[in-house]
């Protein structure tokens, strides 16, 4: 009987080894570890065994059934990994050819840039405000220290609606706003990005309508280097760490000093180029200290009360961060534009 | 303002700096530079020659042979200009002069004849030819019977000069004079201010015997001086004058105009020169226009006046429009013997008035516009007399006749140091106040930290504590203030929850694929009544139409973002750009009124237009399209960013498809429309099918509930349930999916569709829409009991509702 199992035992394992699929190997499976298969048999036939020869046998049937089973195992792990080998072979693709595009959308670069100036003043603790675009000319002009027969009330140079109302020249209309809604008792921290219009021709450089970004700052001792320091940080937040910045006099009715604020030139680095026209500084943006007049009509004691404010063309800022060379194109929105600024 | 450094030279020491130093200096303390120009600045070799003959060419007959002696020798130069003759002294180029622009003179044959060198004009010399004096931009320059041969022309033309060109800001008026300027560059240098000689010797004539001046108004016209200047000889005036009136951009006529206009150059004072004889009245009467009443003006305009208007009259009829410009029936020309010479002070406003009126602007009116100094009204006229004397031969009459109630006090502004260091955050101390003021030339009294400024009459733009801040700032210098940062309470910036939303659903469509335009809000009129969202219209809008348009494009505020973004694809489609999703978070802006009065309501729409592929992957043939459930997916998932559920309802829209195109509502408000634009007007726009939406973000963004209610997450099994159902072809999904969702009671937790289907083994005209309806409640496990009553309910309902059948 031993001889027998032994036999059985060379016998399957061989055939295991000459299985080429797994059905071949399941039918060597069932052939020799089956209920009906050999192995049991002689398991089956144990009984004529003396007692002594019985475990002994048994044992051995056992072992073999355990190696026969190993076998076939092993057979089985080889054969599927083939199987798999092969079918992997079969899904292989050109992996050279394009994917498939995702669509990507994206902001527009004036949006771009405005959210980038908002999160540079909300993180100085500024709050975002707006106006409306149709605006009164008292709060368009007059609150501004504008009379009513100043030269920039023109006709000529804003689109008026009725002879009160007019398409906004500017975001500072914003400030007046602002100054009045806070009652002129509580400091205010406040930029107001918008929309602004002006009679100008369309042009490489002229847009009848723009973007501007107006920022007011107004508390008790409030100082002009204040404003020197908050633009510093600002100038370098926007366009580099290396940034340095100049105040030059200049003249808005609503503040008084005034100053024109330039960047130095991230072209040339201040040594002098074609975009700063070799000064090695170029004009980012109109400054000043709040005007006196301009805070007694909002409702602020000059006395008591001062501040300053800033405004800023977003067009010029983005032409001048991204060497855009014509302001049209930010409002003919042509696909091949607007895509070349998105950080997908 | 452009200012000759040559003539500047003559009120202020600049000799030791550089333009560019000084151009440097003036932008920083103020007054920008915007440009820094040489007149000639490589004009080399080029001297003044006598003409000692000139005859014809042999062979040609439009050119002149002139033997040209420079002094050393006598060249021969072949002229073409027809002014060229025998007697005058010119501009000589000689052989290796260069020009201005690079030409070279050289020898050469012209016609067969050896020419050595060339007579210049003053625009060969790079005189620009505006300001070039009339008789001569057709030909050569003839200089002054005195001049000496020889003697090279760039110094004797002024042509080494350098001329900056200031760009003024409107407070600075002060400015747009040589002797403004020269304060200017005074207290930048620390320099003095050299004056002008204004005296001079009268005749025996006395001015009052020859002219009488009345004033109206004295407060249009507070001051009126009339200076009489007999025997006058007409004729050039001198060449440094006008080398000077070139330099500053104003065109040489006659000594007599010459020398006003210098004059005016010199102090900012616009005077005006009448020809004595041709007031025949001999009396001057200011007073206001009336209206319809005529003037020919010096510029040959006839111009019918308004009425408020300043005129100068002679009693019975306008000689000149006060400030601005003079008439041509009381004009000086060459028969000219006696000038009465106007040196007048006119408000400001009145100047600008008629300056508007007429579109007409001058250089006096320029300066009367912005304000002039009262305290250089007098002494301009007596300059100017004193020049009419010198360089014209006149004799000055005695006295000045003239109507005077003219205010020249200087104001008074009070300033302390701790408020000036207070303000600008620096610590400049009482001694540099005082010195600062010096530079200045501002009188003032000092007590210790407390100063009165007297403010002199040229700076009329400084009345207030911050006018005179500022002068300190400036000439303290900005670079020196130091840098600080704001010392008041800190406050945290942060979005306003609409801010955020904005942003946020911004992103989202940035994330759909869509990209984000910006579009003009002024749009044309036939625009504003086009596809105008049902919301919008459903009370009577107007659009918002500008006064003055510049174009038709451009003359209402429109009323609907979405023919903007439909231009833009049809500008794309036709840049070959075809597959295209945008969208615009902007404003409409609507009034109630027809003719407005009142701000119209400005309210935010979130808008968006699809059109092309929607996907596309070219080597696997796979390209769907754009449709309708695309653009509306896109307006579901801006609902969910809100956590909002909106309504979608079949609607007839003008310019939108019949058939796909919704309303979209919220809580039974609409708020919106999705759908494909009509085939017209896809046509219209040369586009092919177009899918746009066009939503009320602004009422949405305020339906959005800031902080969700928690919801319980469910820990008890749901249950669902599938109903398939056949109904007519016509009738709505989403009609039946609310029917299922209300028949079905509050354990319905959702209903989504899973299948729809019309074709074979259906009916004709019918279709079969199948619904999974998804049980639970988050508290307990629902028994069979209940789903199945429930579950009867919706099927009895969509039976009774909408006709339907359960699918076998």
């Amino acid at each position: 009987m031993r001889e027998k199992l032994e036999a059985l035992q060379a016998e399957a394992i061989e055939k295991v080894q000459l299985a080429d699929n797994l059905q071949s190997l399941q039918d060597v499976r069932v052939a020799y570890l089956g209920k009906k298969g050999p192995i049991t048999e002689v398991l089956r036939g144990m009984g004529k065994l003396s007692p002594e020869e019985r475990p002994v046998i048994g044992e051995l049937a056992n072992k073999v059934r355990e190696a026969i089973a190993t076998a076939l195992d092993n057979k089985k792990n080889l054969l599927e990994e083939a199987a798999l080998n092969e079918q992997l072979q079969q899904e292989a693709i050109d992996v050279t050819l394009p994917g498939r595009p995702v669509k990507a959308g994206g902001p527009h670069l004036l949006t771009s840039i405005i959210e980038e100036v908002e999160d540079l003043f909300l993180g100085m603790g500024f709050e975002i405000k707006e106006g409306p675009e149709v605006e009164t000319d008292y709060f368009n002009f007059e609150a501004l220290n504008l009379p009513q027969d100043h030269p920039a009330r023109d006709m000529q140079d804003s689109f008026y609606v009725t002879d009160h109302l007019l398409l906004r020249t500017q975001t500072s209309p914003v400030q007046a706003r602002t100054m009045r809604e806070y009652d002129g008792n509580k400091a205010i921290k406040m930029i107001c990005p918008g929309i602004v219009y002006r009679r100008d021709t369309d042009d490489a450089t002229h847009s009848h309508q723009f973007t501007q970004i107006e920022g007011l700052l107004v508390d008790k001792n409030v100082r002009m280097s204040d404003l020197k320091g908050v633009l510093l940080e600002f100038s370098r937040k926007l366009f580099g760490a290396d940034r340095e910045i100049r105040l030059r006099p200049s003249f808005f009715p609503f503040t008084e000093p005034s100053v024109e604020v330039d960047v130095t030139c991230k072209v040339c680095d201040g040594k002098g180029c074609n975009v700063c026209k070799h000064t090695g500084w170029i004009e980012i943006l109109g400054a000043g200290m709040v005007h006196s007049n301009v805070l007694r009509m909002s409702g602020y004691d000059p006395e008591e009360y001062s501040g300053f404010a800033f405004g800023m063309g977003v067009e010029r800022i983005a032409m001048l961060k991204y060497g855009v060379d014509d302001i049209r194109h930010f409002y003919t929105n042509d696909v091949r534009f607007l895509s070349q600024y998105h950080k997908a | 303002m452009y200012v000759s450094l040559n003539w500047l030279k003559q009120y202020v020491d600049i000799d030791n700096i550089t333009p560019e130093e000084l151009a440097e200096k003036i932008t920083r303390s103020g007054i920008e530079v915007e440009s820094i120009e040489r007149v000639a600045p490589e004009s080399t070799n080029v001297v003044v020659g006598y003409v000692e003959s000139c005859e014809q060419h042999p062979n040609a007959d439009k050119l002149n042979l002139c033997q040209i002696n420079v002094g050393t020798e006598t060249y021969q130069i072949i002229c073409g200009a027809p002014n060229i003759a025998q007697g005058q002294k010119i501009a000589a180029a000689l052989p290796g002069a260069r020009l201005p622009g690079g030409v070279k003179i050289k020898k050469a044959k012209l016609r067969g004849v050896e020419s050595h060198g060339m007579v210049c004009s003053l625009q060969e010399l790079g005189i620009d030819e505006k300001f070039v004096p009339k008789d001569v931009t057709d030909g050569i320059f003839v200089f002054p019977e005195d001049t000496e041969v020889g003697t090279p022309v760039a110094e004797l033309l002024n042509l080494d000069d350098v001329i900056l060109e200031l760009g003024l800001t409107p407070n600075r008026a002060d400015a747009m004079s040589m002797l403004g300027v020269a304060y200017e560059v005074a207290a930048i240098l620390g320099k003095e201010v050299k004056q002008p000689e204004e005296t001079y010797q009268t005749s025996d004539s006395k001015a009052a015997d020859l002219v009488s001046v009345k004033v109206e108004d004295g407060e249009l016209n507070p001051y009126y001086g009339g200076f009489v200047i007999e025997d006058v000889t007409i004729g050039a005036s001198p060449l440094w004058m006008r080398n000077y009136l070139m330099a500053a951009g104003i065109r040489p006529i006659n000594n007599v105009v010459d020398i006003t206009n210098y004059v005016l150059l010199v102090y900012g004072q616009p005077l005006h020169a009448f020809d004595y004889d041709k007031v025949a009245t001999k009396e001057i009467v200011v007073r206001s226009a009336k209206q319809g009443e005529k003037i020919q003006t010096l510029d040959d305009q006839e111009r019918t006046l308004k009425g408020d208007e300043i005129v100068i009259t002679n009693g019975n009829e306008p000689i000149a429009l006060a400030g601005v410009m003079g008439g041509a029936n009381s004009e000086v020309s060459d028969d000219t013997k006696t000038v009465l010479l106007e040196a007048a002070y006119f408000e400001a406003r009145a100047i600008r008035r008629s300056s508007k009126h007429h579109n007409l602007r001058s250089e006096a009116s320029a300066r009367y516009e912005k304000g002039i100094d009262p305290n250089r009204v007098q002494r301009a006229g007596a300059y100017a007399a004193r020049l009419l004397a010198e360089y014209a031969g006149g004799k000055i009459a005695q006295g000045i006749v003239a109507f005077d109630e003219l205010d020249r006090e200087e104001k008074q502004v009070k300033i302390d140091t701790a408020s000036v260091n207070n303000r600008l955050g620096t610590t400049i101390s009482d001694e540099e106040i005082a010195s600062i003021l010096t530079k200045l030339q501002f009188g003032f009294e000092k007590d210790n930290s407390q100063f009165t400024v007297f403010v002199p009459t040229r700076r009329g733009d400084i009345s207030l504590f911050e006018d005179m801040l500022e002068e300190i700032a400036r000439i303290y210098g900005y670079d020196n203030i130091p840098y600080t940062l704001p010392e008041g309470e800190a406050s945290a910036g942060k979005l306003t929850t609409k801010q955020y939303l904005k942003r946020q659903l911004k992103q989202y469509l940035q994330g759909a694929g869509l990209m984000e335009t910006i579009t003009y809000s002024l749009t044309s009129k036939a625009r504003t009544e086009m596809l105008v969202s049902p919301d919008v219209k459903e009370e009577t809008v107007y659009p918002v139409a500008l006064k003055m348009p510049m174009s038709e494009e451009h003359s209402h505020l429109r009323l609907s973002i979405i023919p903007e973004l439909v231009d833009i694809l049809s500008y794309n489609v036709a840049r070959k750009q075809e597959n295209l999703g945008y969208f615009e978070f902007g404003r409409v802006f609507l009034s109630k009124e027809e003719q407005i009065s009142e701000q119209p309501t400005e309210t935010a729409r979130l808008a968006g237009a699809l059109t092309g592929a929607w996907m596309e992957q070219p080597w696997q043939q796979e390209k769907k399209p754009v449709d309708f459930y695309v653009a509306k997916g896109i307006v579901e998932g801006i609902f969910a960013q809100l956590d909002l559920e909106p309504v979608f309802q079949q609607a007839q829209v003008d310019g939108y498809h019949p058939g796909r195109t919704a309303t979209v509502s919220l809580n039974g408000k609409v708020v919106g429309v999705v759908g494909q634009l009509h085939p017209t007007v896809q046509k219209a726009f040369d586009l092919k099918e177009t899918y746009v939406f066009d939503l009320d973000i602004a009422y949405l963004m305020d339906q959005y509930e800031e902080v969700p209610s928690f919801r319980t997450i469910p820990r008890h099994p749901s249950v669902t349930r599938d109903i398939a159902l056949v109904v007519d072809e016509a009738a709505y999904a989403g009609d039946i999916q609310r029917t299922i969702q209300e028949a079905g009671g509050d354990l319905v937790q959702q209903v989504q569709i899973f299948d729809v289907y019309q074709g074979e083994h259906m009916e004709a005209g019918k279709k079969s829409i199948a619904y999974t309806v998804l049980y639970q409640d988050p508290t307990r496990t629902l028994t069979d009991e209940e789903v199945e009553a429930s579950y009867n309910n919706i099927i009895e309902n969509v039976k009774a509702k909408h006709d339907a059948e359960l699918r076998s």
